[in-house]
Formats: structure tokens, C-alpha cells, sequence
């Protein structure tokens, strides 16, 4: 006789001190530290921070020990950590022409005020496996100079000078800063919650997405005006003080992308702008950024739309890759009700076609003594996907 | 700080700060002043994935009390993991009693059911959606559905209707079967089978409906009109099953089937095992008057 299966309780928290088990791995190995997390796989952690919304390095340093690696099960730790802090306030917008700069490359001048700064890139290794850093890790010392404490000027900022690109739209310090964790996004949304989105979403959706403007999916002919990764003081204005202070320090990479715009009506021929800026140092995210930026920005400018990088609904919709990888795998959870419903309709219409069959074969005979032996219905109706 | 995590914050009762309730509770107002409509909210991240019920968790976060005693259902069963995980998050942040019985509980969680037993004034039924829009499958885009409900534009999902009947000679949705609520709003009733849908019709209980990936709340205050959409001459059924439930004998409940061996062995149980149960321990105390509904407690769970 069947009995219901009963102990999901204990299954779940077995399955739990499995998973903590294979977590820790060969416990004669000894354990990661979070300092080596935070130090040697910086970029993971820089990841995690974007996407997580938090600039945390311990946190998302434990959040990748904690999720065995996978990342996005480490944004989504830090995510939910994220939501359950108070949110203060806004900060004034960060200065990046005042940057602290690790890296700085322009790909539209040769040389321009300040410099072309290489900083730590993979830009032109070789991709050689390196064995011996398996073993015996001790690369030479860096060479070093004198920082240059003097503000660089953003090559944006030069062709503004000329009036060959359209300006930055000024701050509005009276209007609120919008924030899609706690307003729902609706449509259609303005440009400082689309780049907060972009800010936050899925670095290989954004990737795939801007990729396939270059492929000719609403081309915008973009060069690389800019990338710069360093460090930003983060000031936030004190009302009793009457003025802005440091509260700390963050690294970011910024990317301004320059595109081409044939002009309107309204509007002579000049330059446009994509934008993108990331926590940590990511120039494959801030530069995919700046491409689906500046698609989306079609209708302001008058272009017409073409593809799915320029369609907000579909891009911000689906940009988020805790709620995707939540939607997506949540198909792993029980739906014997609903497909139990779907297979009494399937056998149902089946058993209708087997009959009309036989009422054809033999129309004097109408009686249903074949119930679904013929295999020729149809695959099942139209049903959009089981939730 | 390393130790910022380790040290980690303990928890407000039931998880959620008391703002981020207050909001919700504000999109539950006005769910229940306008029956069956969207309301959008902040959705928060929740420490469970979006997709696994975090619109029903952010809902019962915000309605729940200590007194209150919770029971939590996926697929009508108690035992399914998420019903056992969502029942566990509440046990541990907010502490309260929970329950396996539908007559017990003051709030009920539930993800594709609504319990066989009638539920009754006192209770809160909070459904966990997946896609509110029952408009979605046939318009993608979020801006042209709130349109079409803003305008009573509901013809595109008549024509599906027609077209299934055209089609299969029936409606061919079998769950997630759209209603009009109050004689207004089309709602999705979450993916419940279609048999459940007559239960949201007038019924005691206050029904209110989350999806926390979509940002939606709605809400069928108790006594709503809600009619599942047919036509005249193709008027709306529920699934009906050839034979009992082969646990508890019982006829008119909804069944799951369960595959007994690799040659189409089956059999049909309830899907609703609270239920299922009580009818065991009824016929039971029918044979032996004795031993009648021994097995029925109230787990209090430690804080």
C-alpha cells in the first residue's frame, strides 16, 4: 500500500550538512582564508560587489567561500544581506575627473592631459598557462613612480570643450534620486534608473546585449573614449555641517563610450555618449554598459528601434540575474498539480482524436472501445510554460 | 570587517524591517480597495530566491503576529521541501506556532492549491504568484497590459479562450485559470488548478496574492464575485476524477497521481494531505471510536 512520503524535514537539513561537507572539500587541505578570497581573486570579489550592490570586500569574500565558488549564488547572498540595511541616504555624485587612477586608456587619442595609464591589464599577455605559479608564486615587485595627485581631465570632457558631444545632463539637486530596490521598476523608466539597473545586472547578459549592437543589431559606431579604474572619494552632504564630507573611499571603473550621431532636426551632427560605471575593476561590464546605455537612449535621440538591446522592457526586465537564476530554477520545484491537470487534458484530447478516428473508419459503429490506443494526436495544446 | 557577517544582525521579527512591512501593507490596502488589480511594491531580496515564493513570504512577513499560528502548503502537501523551508523561516524569525492543519491556522501560505476544507472569516489565505499578469502570454510588454486593464481591454484573452474551443473543441487551460474579480478586473488566481477556482468565489477568508520577482501585490476581499471566464454555450467546468482518493476514499477532491511502477501502474491521492489525513483518522474513528483524531496537534516551534 502507498504511504505519502513524509521526512522532507530531515531530507532538507541533510542535504544541507552535505552541501557544508562539500563546501570545505578535502578538509586535509587547508581552508581558504577571506584575505586570500579578497586578495587573490579580486575580480570575483569585484563581481560580486556590482552585482550585490554592495561595496563589501570581506562580505563578498565570504559570500564566494560560502557559495563554493558559483558567483551568482554569492551576489545573492550578498543581495539578501543587502536588503535588510537601512538606507541613509544619497551621496553627492562621485568625481571621477578627481580619481586616484590605477588605470586610465583612451582609445581616441594618442596622448591626451594625463596620460595613457596601462595599470594592472590582460590586455596584450599572452594567454600561456603559467604553471609556475602554481607552485612557486613570487612575481617581481612592481615598478613604481610618484602618484599624480593633479585631477585628470575625462576625454568627454575635451571633446565638450569644442562642442563636438553632447554635454552630461546636469545634476538636479532638488529632484530625488530614483532607486529601483525601493521603488518598483515601471515603464518607462528614465535614465538614472536604467543605468542603475544596468549597474546591477547580470555581466553577461549586458555583454551578449552590447556585443550584438557591434553585430548590427541597432549599431551605434562606438570608440572607446575612456576607461579609468581607481579609487573615489564618496562624499555625502552633511545638513548640520552645511557641507559635503568624505565618508570613504571606493574603487570603480568608468567607462565612457563615444558614438557617432548624425544630428536632427534640432540638433547639429556631434558625438553622443554611452555610459557605464562599475564597482571594482571591470571594464568588460562598465564598457558593455555604456553600449546598452547608449542603444537604449534610441527614442531621446530620435533613432529608430530595431533591436532587443535597445528595447528597455526586454533589457531591464531581464537584466537581473538573481531573479532570473530564481525563475529559471525554481522550474526544479514540485508542479505535480498543475501537470496533473495538464495530463487529464492531454489524455482527454487524445482519447477525443482516437474516437473521431474510429468514427471514421467505421461510422456505424460510434461506440468509444478504443480509448487512446491511436498514437496520432497532436502534441498537447499551446500551453505557455508550467510555473 | 571580516567579522561584520559573522556578527550578523539579529534579524527583526520576521525578517523584514518594519518600513519595508509598513509598504507592504500600504500595496495590501489597496489590493483589497481595488479587488483583483496589480498593485506594484518594492519587492524585496528575500533570503530564498525569487521565483520560490518570495511575493507570498514578503506578504505573510507583513501580515503575521505572534499569536498568529501558520501553515504553509506547496501542491496542497505540508511535507513538499518548500512548504518545509518557508514553515522553518517563519519558526526561526518570527517564532510563531505553525500547523498542518487547515482548521488551525490563521494565515496559510500556499503555492498551487486552496485547502479542500472551506475556509473560514478568521483565516488569510496568501497565494504565491509566479507571473501576476494573466495577460502576459498574450502581450509581453508590461506597459501594453496595464493599458489594456486601465481600459477593461480584456477581448485579446476572450479570442485565446475562443480560439482553444476552436482549436480542442474545449478551453484548453487547465490551471491558472483567469477570472474577473468583482466584475472588473481579469486576475490571475496564481497557477491553482481550475478546480479551485469556484473556492474564490464569496469566499469568508480574505485571499491576498504575491509575486515578488514581478513586484505585484492583489488581493479578493472576502464575499468578492469572482467568475472564472467561459462563454455561454461553452460554460466554465472543473476537472473531475473517475475514482476516489486511494488513501482516504473520499470522491470530489483534487488528486495527484502517483506512478507505482515502470508499466502504468498508478494510483490517485489527495493533493491536500492535511485533509487526506483527517479523513483516514475519521473513517478510523468510525471503525474504532476510541483513538479519534489522536494525531491531531499544533507544533509550537522554539524561538
Amino acid at each position: 500500500m502507498y504511504v505519502a512520503a513524509k521526512g522532507g524535514e530531515q531530507a532538507i537539513a541533510n542535504a544541507h550538512r552535505l552541501l557544508a561537507h562539500a563546501r570545505r572539500g578535502d578538509r586535509d587541505v587547508p581552508g581558504l582564508t577571506l584575505a586570500q578570497i579578497a586578495g587573490q581573486l579580486a575580480l570575483a570579489v569585484d563581481r560580486v560587489m556590482a552585482e550585490g550592490s554592495l561595496y563589501d570586500r570581506d562580505l563578498a569574500a565570504l559570500a564566494i567561500k560560502q557559495s563554493r565558488g558559483d558567483l551568482i549564488e554569492a551576489i545573492f547572498l550578498v543581495r539578501a544581506y543587502r536588503t535588510t540595511l537601512p538606507r541613509l541616504g544619497a551621496s553627492e555624485p562621485v568625481d571621477t575627473a578627481r580619481m586616484q587612477i590605477r588605470r586610465r586608456i583612451s582609445a581616441t587619442y594618442k596622448d591626451l592631459p594625463g596620460g595613457q595609464l596601462l595599470g594592472p591589464t590582460f590586455d596584450y599577455t599572452h594567454r600561456l598557462l603559467e604553471p609556475e605559479i602554481a607552485e612557486n608564486d613570487a612575481p617581481e615587485q612592481p615598478a613604481t613612480q610618484a602618484p599624480n595627485r593633479d585631477p585628470v581631465p575625462r576625454v568627454t570632457d575635451v571633446l565638450g570643450y569644442e562642442g563636438l558631444i553632447e554635454s552630461s545632463p546636469e545634476a538636479e539637486s532638488g529632484r530625488p534620486v530614483a532607486d529601483l530596490t525601493r521603488e518598483p521598476l515601471e515603464f518607462p523608466a528614465d535614465r538614472d534608473l536604467r543605468l542603475q539597473a544596468l549597474a546591477r545586472g547580470d555581466e553577461g547578459f549586458l555583454l551578449a546585449l552590447g556585443y550584438s549592437t557591434q553585430r548590427g543589431y541597432a549599431r551605434s559606431h562606438p570608440f572607446v573614449g575612456e576607461i579609468r579604474f581607481g579609487d573615489v572619494e564618496v562624499e555625502v552632504f552633511a545638513e548640520e555641517l552645511g557641507f559635503a564630507v568624505t565618508i570613504g573611499r571606493i574603487g570603480v571603473t568608468e567607462c565612457q563610450m563615444v558614438n557617432q550621431f548624425k544630428g536632427s532636426a534640432k540638433a547639429p551632427p556631434q558625438f553622443t555618449r554611452g555610459y557605464g560605471l562599475v564597482f571594482g575593476q571591470s571594464e568588460r561590464k562598465a564598457m558593455s554598459m555604456a553600449l546598452v546605455d547608449r542603444s537604449l537612449r534610441w527614442q531621446e535621440l530620435g533613432e529608430e528601434q530595431t533591436a532587443p538591446a535597445q528595447d528597455e522592457e526586454f533589457v531591464l526586465s531581464h537584466s537581473d540575474n538573481v531573479r532570473a537564476t530564481g525563475f529559471v530554477e525554481h522550474l526544479k520545484l514540485p508542479h505535480y498539480v498543475d501537470f496533473q491537470a495538464e495530463l487529464e487534458l492531454v489524455r482527454r484530447m487524445r482519447a477525443e482524436i482516437a474516437e473521431r478516428a474510429d468514427a471514421e473508419i467505421d461510422p456505424e459503429n460510434t461506440g468509444p472501445k478504443n480509448t487512446g490506443s491511436k498514437n496520432t494526436g497532436p502534441a498537447g495544446p499551446n500551453r505557455e510554460a508550467a510555473e | 570587517m571580516t567579522t561584520s557577517a559573522v556578527e550578523a544582525t539579529p534579524y527583526n521579527f520576521a525578517y523584514l524591517d518594519e518600513q519595508t512591512k509598513r509598504m507592504i501593507r500600504r500595496a495590501i490596502l489597496k489590493g483589497i480597495a481595488i479587488p483583483g488589480y496589480q498593485v506594484p511594491f518594492a519587492s524585496r531580496e528575500m533570503p530564498m530566491p525569487y521565483g520560490w515564493g518570495t511575493g507570498g513570504v514578503q506578504i505573510t512577513a507583513a501580515i503575521i503576529g505572534p499569536d498568529d499560528v501558520l501553515k504553509v502548503i506547496d501542491q496542497g502537501a505540508d511535507d513538499t521541501t518548500n512548504a518545509v523551508a518557508i514553515r522553518g523561516f517563519f519558526a526561526r524569525t518570527a517564532g510563531v506556532a505553525t500547523t498542518t492543519q487547515t482548521g488551525e491556522a490563521s494565515i496559510i501560505q500556499t503555492r498551487h492549491r486552496i485547502p479542500e476544507q472551506p475556509l473560514q472569516s478568521d483565516q488569510v489565505l496568501v497565494f504565491q504568484v509566479p507571473i501576476p499578469e494573466p495577460l502576459r502570454f498574450l502581450e509581453p510588454r508590461e506597459t501594453e497590459t496595464r493599458k489594456m486593464h486601465a481600459l477593461e481591454e480584456y477581448g485579446i484573452m476572450h479570442v485565446k479562450l475562443y480560439e482553444d474551443i476552436a482549436r480542442h473543441g474545449h478551453i484548453a487551460t487547465t490551471y491558472a485559470y483567469p477570472v474577473l474579480v468583482d466584475g472588473r478586473y481579469v486576475m490571475d488566481p496564481s497557477p491553482i488548478p481550475k478546480f479551485d477556482n469556484p473556492k474564490l468565489h464569496q469566499s469568508d477568508a480574505l485571499l491576498l496574492f504575491g509575486a515578488g520577482r514581478e513586484q505585484r501585490i492583489y488581493a479578493i476581499p472576502p464575499h468578492t464575485d469572482v467568475v472564472s471566464l467561459d462563454f455561454e454555450d461553452y460554460p466554465f467546468e472543473v476537472q473531475t476524477f473517475d475514482e476516489p482518493c486511494a488513501i482516504c476514499g473520499t470522491r470530489g477532491t483534487y488528486l495527484d497521481e502517483i506512478i507505482t511502477d515502470d508499466k502504468g501502474g498508478r494510483m490517485f491521492v489527495c493533493s491536500d494531505t492535511d485533509f487526506c489525513e483527517r479523513q483516514v483518522a475519521r473513517n478510523q474513528g468510525v471503525q474504532n471510536q476510541s483513538s479519534a483524531a489522536a494525531s491531531e496537534k499544533t507544533e509550537m516551534t522554539d524561538a
